[in-house]
């Protein structure tokens, strides 16, 4: 392991601010370094009760009964439900949100299976005791009669002739129709461009390659956690980690058969999520065990629970197929994904189709995606959901195009790039990129021109592409006396986001950016705001904070108005002062304009509520340094670089600290993380031992470069950076590991053992 | 976890007497870095007990003495931690140090004991080949006195091993390392830190003169039960401590293991790790012997 | 009708007693019974640090240890290392160093870290990444919490 020399490096920042590009120390800082924050299993309500969840054992079977009586006469128990207590499901009636359309009785049987169940760890019943101990025990107690069925492990398999369904009355989605046969291909997407025959036919050099990668888990240190009290005046009131508090709050409220608005979310900090707190787990088990026993009821999940029956990312099938000129000139492109989306329908294969091929323009394109059910946990989303397993494949294959024809895999690239007005072959045309930028950075950093000596080492590349999103979200600030404001906003903090909208805000007023109190306030004290993810927080509720500064701003103009007696239009208000165009003696510090605020119309406030639609897409890259040991396989990352497009970083800190915390999830998913499964479709290892995650003793320091191509789509230009790192890593990896053993990995995790196998098929 | 009743006897009597009360309902209880997990998620491989038997107050199984001549005895109940900050043991043995700084890390550590891992009896467990390298006696006590195992003999299967349900083990003792005398222990695993081993090799040689006149072998995770390769140890006798010797007898070892496949690693790789692991901790092993220092990291 | 055991400790240098079922861990009996929830559930099975305390001297999980083998000992928690004169420099390098991002790994790391520089004060890169080994960060990588350790300890000494 190598340190490099640590300067925050930032290439082509195009503006420079007071505030943003600054690095204060963050708001909630002092709570979290003290263990005062409160996160989901901290602070619990008086009274409150435990709830354990009894859980299959098996991955596909029917239920024939279920007798909870010994559990009811368990001394300690106060309730135990099934999915029986859930309202009845019509059979078509839907619940529609950000993670997309469902039906209710799915939403329903998947937290309380009435029927069948679809994957080992898929919730039966659940019990609310005075301690989860007695819980725990009540759950051993409670019968249930299965008819095991065969299990359905892989997308391929799902989607052979003949294959067990899991469900009746799933049909294939496909260009707009559904299929009249029940099927495990939940739907069939294709994306065209150009003409793919052709372009093979002008291709001098293809190569075609198959991939799988296993399932993994986003691995959030926190486990999901949940308390809910289901009150005597028919509200319901959860207190949860979660980074989504509206849209949980509006499919528990849709499972339970209320309206949304008679559920309150209060989300507690929250211990990590990277897409995978999204949806209720928990909840509506506690809620329907809050209402018989007319206590608050507490669940928190155990680290088992969490990797077997929350929502991995999927394992996958995929094929490339790309065809490119003796000078390099990338022709055609073809991609086969099919992903498994676990129990229910709904895997990122829509989003990886999107990524694949992104980076790059090429004329020619197919890309067929299969959405396939699966038995195990239904998939939620992690971090670029998709965009990895397809850049694994896609990148390992630019490199051996790099390889074949002799130019360097960053030149490779270059020479392809996607640029301001390419097409993807999903549709949209990029408005102003930075994959050309990021990809120069790459070249131009000193780690890429570094020797590396040494036997068994090699150096590997890889880019990605993710679109973030933008979506509705609310802020309010006030003006205090003091010049102070308070921001209120609905975005958990799972990365420094609110220290990161503080300083937008401040940036706005011209103030300092501990002169603003940021909280994240729940669902009845703030405007619907979409969850924190799609590295979306900075840009969209950062533009709500924006509109909600400007508002005051214009307020305050006009306040300095009435107090100076003159026009509106006379003043401006810049950098903190607010003056007076023609008289230069009109002049307010923000501090001294608060002071005057009571007592000449009041205290001031100012919303932001936005759908913003300039969500910038972003590119991102790794360089990384191996070495692999030829007698067992196992591979040392020695150096890492990650360079990425942020558009302008608000909080440098942060920003970088998202391009570290990335990349060190994509080397564990490209070395040692996966869902081992037993022949009967088992999660074997559901501990931390087993789903091995790096730890520090596994990675270097990750070197980062933060390249700012300006959004034009955000006041300060930025582009969402949560996401994006975690798409190179596998492939850069793979390419290292290429150049360092001689060997070309088609499967992932790239862990010694497959590394070994492959060694040994290639010398056979 | 299901109901358990907790005591702490003060004095190895009052302990074996609990245990002849209580038998297979009762469990001694040491670092707890496995038992407890145990109880949690597996509690019917400790044989469900309503009784854990708290080993830290009784003096007996918390000895840490060593002298060059008499040797080391380990109370079964000492944590790593004590073992490797002892800078005489550190000295003297640093190839136990290799196992005691492995486990886990600092926070195991601080907790575990090398006995309780002993007693724990998985066969991927990071003392024992360890232990066997370096002949290792154990002192068992019971209603009718004491008894001696030799380490190599104490485990009997997956989670089994010698000791009857009102027996415990006390402590370990190892001999005053001879003039010359290497060892080494090292596993494999996928991680840098944290992992149970795929699989690990624990030997030991000693030398005169550049020839080696014993030797011992044994492996983890490669049967069910930590693996004595006698003859593997047999093979270097009276061999020089070169290449060529290291290489037959990491062979020997290699065909010695009998792996199974299960999700820490296949059959066929684990067989091909006992060879380069034997190889690597050999190689060591003769350093050391010959007054080399390397550490255990 | 099982009864539990009366537990007398020092935390955080106070007295402090309290009741609990010999299968309570400590880490159940800081949490729920104390109520010091500065330590964290990541596991239960000492595979990721959250739940470290710092017992009789030595950084433990507190997941593996009984409320009731606590008897007699010392512990510090993560509510103990700050002082009412201000915050210890371990915590003031990690918010000057940006080494947190979601923060629920941050009080192991910090409880584990105070008890690494006050035994080797001046530690390598290398040894700050094994000792750290046993706590587990999903969002950082780990890159900004070894460089607060190393500012930390240019503070410090």
């Amino acid at each position: 392991m190598t340190t490099t020399a640590y300067e925050p490096n930032v290439v082509l920042a195009t503006e420079t601010f007071d505030v943003v590009g600054t690095r204060p120390i963050r708001h909630d800082g002092t709570d979290k370094v003290t263990g005062r924050a409160e996160y989901g299993s901290d602070g619990q309500p008086v009274s409150v009760l435990y709830c354990k969840i009894l859980r299959s054992p098996h991955a596909h079977a029917r239920i024939k009964s279920v007798d909870t009586s010994k559990a009811e006469a368990l001394d300690g128990v106060k309730a135990v439900v099934t999915g029986k207590d859930f309202p009845s499901s019509p059979p078509d009636e839907e619940w529609s949100g950000t993670t997309g359309t469902f039906k209710l009785k799915d939403l329903r049987e998947h937290r309380l299976a009435t029927k069948k169940v679809l994957y080992k760890g898929h919730p039966v019943a659940g019990v609310a005791a005075v301690n989860q101990h007695v819980a725990q025990e009540a759950i051993e107690l409670i019968d249930v009669q299965y008819e095991p069925l065969p299990p359905i492990m892989t997308a391929p398999q799902g989607m052979a002739k003949g294959a067990t369904l899991l469900h009746d009355d799933l049909f294939t989605e496909e260009a707009g129709e559904k299929g009249d046969t029940p099927s495990n291909l939940a739907s069939h997407l294709q994306y065209k461009k150009g003409d793919i025959e052709k372009g093979f036919a002008e291709a001098d050099v293809i190569i075609e390659r198959e991939f799988n990668t296993a399932t993994v888990h986003q691995g959030y240190i926190e486990p999901h956690s949940c308390t809910v009290h289901w009150n005597k005046d028919g509200k319901v009131h959860i207190w949860n980690s979660t980074q989504a508090p509206f849209d949980v709050r509006d499919m528990t409220a849709g499972i339970l058969g209320l309206s949304s608005t008679d559920v309150r979310l209060t989300p507690k900090e929250i211990g990590g999520g990277f897409g995978g707190k999204w949806e209720p787990y928990g909840e509506p088990i506690c809620a329907l065990l809050s209402k018989k026993t007319g206590r608050p009821v507490h669940n928190a999940l155990t680290r088992a629970e969490e990797l077997e029956s929350t929502g991995p990312t999927p394992g996958s099938y995929i094929k490339v197929k790309m065809g490119i000129t003796n000078e390099g000139k990338m022709v055609a492109a073809q991609g086969h994904l099919a992903y498994e989306a676990g129990a229910y329908l709904g895997s990122p294969v829509d989003p990886g189709a999107q990524c694949i091929f992104a980076p790059y323009d090429i004329p020619n394109v197919l890309i067929d995606g299969y959405d396939v059910v699966v038995n195990k946990p239904k998939t939620a989303a992690y971090r670029a959901p998709g965009a990895t397993n397809a850049a694994f494949a896609s990148e390992t294959v630019v490199d051996e195009f790099a390889e074949k024809l002799g130019i360097d895999p960053i030149e490779l690239r270059l020479l392809n790039a996607a640029k301001e007005g390419t097409r993807r072959a999903d549709g949209p045309v990029f408005p102003r990129v930075g994959c050309v930028e990021v990809l120069e950075a790459m070249r131009d950093h000193p780690h890429y021109s570094a020797p590396l000596e040494g036997p068994n080492r090699g150096r590997g590349v890889a880019i990605g592409f993710w679109f973030n999103v933008g979506l509705q979200s609310a802020a309010n600030m006030n003006v205090n006396g003091d010049g102070t404001v308070t921001l209120t906003e609905g975005s958990p903090d799972i990365g420094g986001s609110r220290v990161g909208l503080a300083m937008q805000g401040a940036e706005v007023l011209g103030i300092p950016a501990e002169d603003v109190h940021p909280s994240v306030v729940d669902t009845d004290q703030i405007g619907f705001t979409a969850g924190s993810g799609g590295s979306r927080v900075t840009f969209a509720t950062g533009w709500a904070v924006y509109e909600a500064a400007s508002d005051i701003k214009r307020q305050l103009i006009e306040r300095a108005a009435l107090i100076w007696g003159v026009d509106a239009g006379d003043i401006e208000m810049e950098k903190g002062v607010v003056q007076s165009k023609s008289d230069p003696d009109l002049r307010f510090t923000f501090k001294e304009l608060a002071a005057e605020l009571d007592g000449s119309g009041g205290y001031v406030s100012g919303r932001g509520a936005v759908d913003p639609k300039g969500e910038g897409g972003a590119f991102a890259g790794l360089i990384v340094d191996v070495e692999a040991d030829p007698d067992t396989g196992k591979v040392q990352v020695l150096r890492a670089t990650v360079v990425q497009d942020a558009g302008k970083a608000i909080h440098p800190s942060y920003v970088e600290g998202q391009l570290q915390g990335g990349t060190a999830q994509g080397i564990g998913w490209g070395l040692n993380e996966e869902y081992f499964m037993d022949p009967e479709g088992r999660m074997a290892n559901s501990t931390l031992l087993d789903y091995r995650m790096p730890i520090a003793l596994d990675l270097p320091m990750i070197d980062t470069v933060i390249v700012e191509v300006a959004n034009p789509g955000h006041p300060f230009g930025v582009r969402g950076v949560g996401e994006v790192n975690i798409i190179s890593p596998p492939a850069a990896l793979a390419n290292a590991l290429h150049r360092a053993l001689d060997v070309r990995m088609e499967q992932l995790p790239m862990s010694p053992g497959n590394i070994m196998e492959a060694v040994w098929k290639k010398g056979k | 976890m299901k109901w358990i009743d907790f005591v702490q006897p003060q004095t190895l009597d009052e302990a074996i007497k609990i245990l002849g009360e209580n038998g297979a309902n009762a469990r001694m209880l040491a670092g707890g870095t496995d038992l407890l997990v145990l109880l949690r998620v597996n509690p019917d491989r400790v044989n469900n007990p309503k009784l854990v038997v708290d080993a830290k107050a009784i003096p007996e199984l918390n000895e840490l003495s060593y002298s060059p001549g008499s040797g080391l005895t380990l109370g079964a109940a000492v944590p790593c931690y004590k073992v490797y900050q002892n800078k005489e043991i550190a000295a003297a043995y640093p190839g136990l140090i290799d196992s005691a700084a492995l486990i886990g890390g600092i926070q195991i550590q601080g907790r575990a004991s090398i006995g309780g891992n002993l007693c724990n009896s998985t066969p991927s467990a990071d003392t024992i080949p360890d232990l066997i390298a370096h002949s290792v006696t154990c002192k068992i006590a019971g209603p009718n006195g004491t008894r001696e195992v030799a380490v190599e003999d104490f485990c009997t299967g997956p989670s089994q091993n010698v000791l009857e349900p009102n027996e415990l083990l006390v402590s370990l003792h190892f001999p005053a390392p001879p003039d010359n005398f290497g060892a080494r222990y090292i596993r494999f695993i996928p991680r840098n830190e944290m992992d149970i081993a795929v699989a690990g090799a624990g030997v030991s040689v000693t030398l005169d003169n550049g020839t080696i006149t014993s030797a011992r072998v044994a492996l983890a995770s490669v049967a069910p039960t930590p693996l004595f390769v006698e003859e593997a140890g047999a093979a270097l006798v009276g061999k020089p401590a070169n290449e060529e010797s290291v290489q037959e007898a990491a062979n020997i070892a290699r065909d010695a293991a009998k792996p199974i496949s299960d999700m820490r690693g296949t059959m066929e790789y684990r067989t091909h790790l006992c060879e380069v692991l034997t190889r690597r901790a050999l190689t060591t092993a003769i350093t050391r012997a010959q007054g080399g220092v390397v550490d255990a990291h | 009708m099982p009864t539990k055991t009366h537990v007398q400790t020092r935390i955080n240098g106070e007295d402090v007693e309290f009741l609990s079922e010999p299968r309570q861990s400590l880490l159940e009996c800081l949490r729920d019974v104390i109520g010091l929830t500065g330590s964290k559930e990541g596991c239960n099975d000492g595979n990721c640090g959250a739940c470290t305390v710092n017992l009789d001297g030595r950084i433990v999980d507190s997941c593996l240890v009984l409320g009731v083998e606590a008897q007699g000992s010392e512990i510090l928690t993560i509510e103990g290392v700050a002082t009412p004169a201000g915050l210890h420099p371990i915590q003031t390098a990690f918010l000057e160093n940006a080494a947190l991002q979601c923060g629920i790994c941050t009080p192991g790391f910090i409880v584990a870290s105070k008890a690494l520089l006050e035994a080797e004060p001046n530690p390598s890169e290398g040894r700050i990444r094994l000792w750290l080994a046993g706590n587990l960060c999903r969002c950082t990588g780990y890159d900004k919490i070894v460089r607060a350790v190393m500012d930390a300890a240019g503070k410090m000494s």
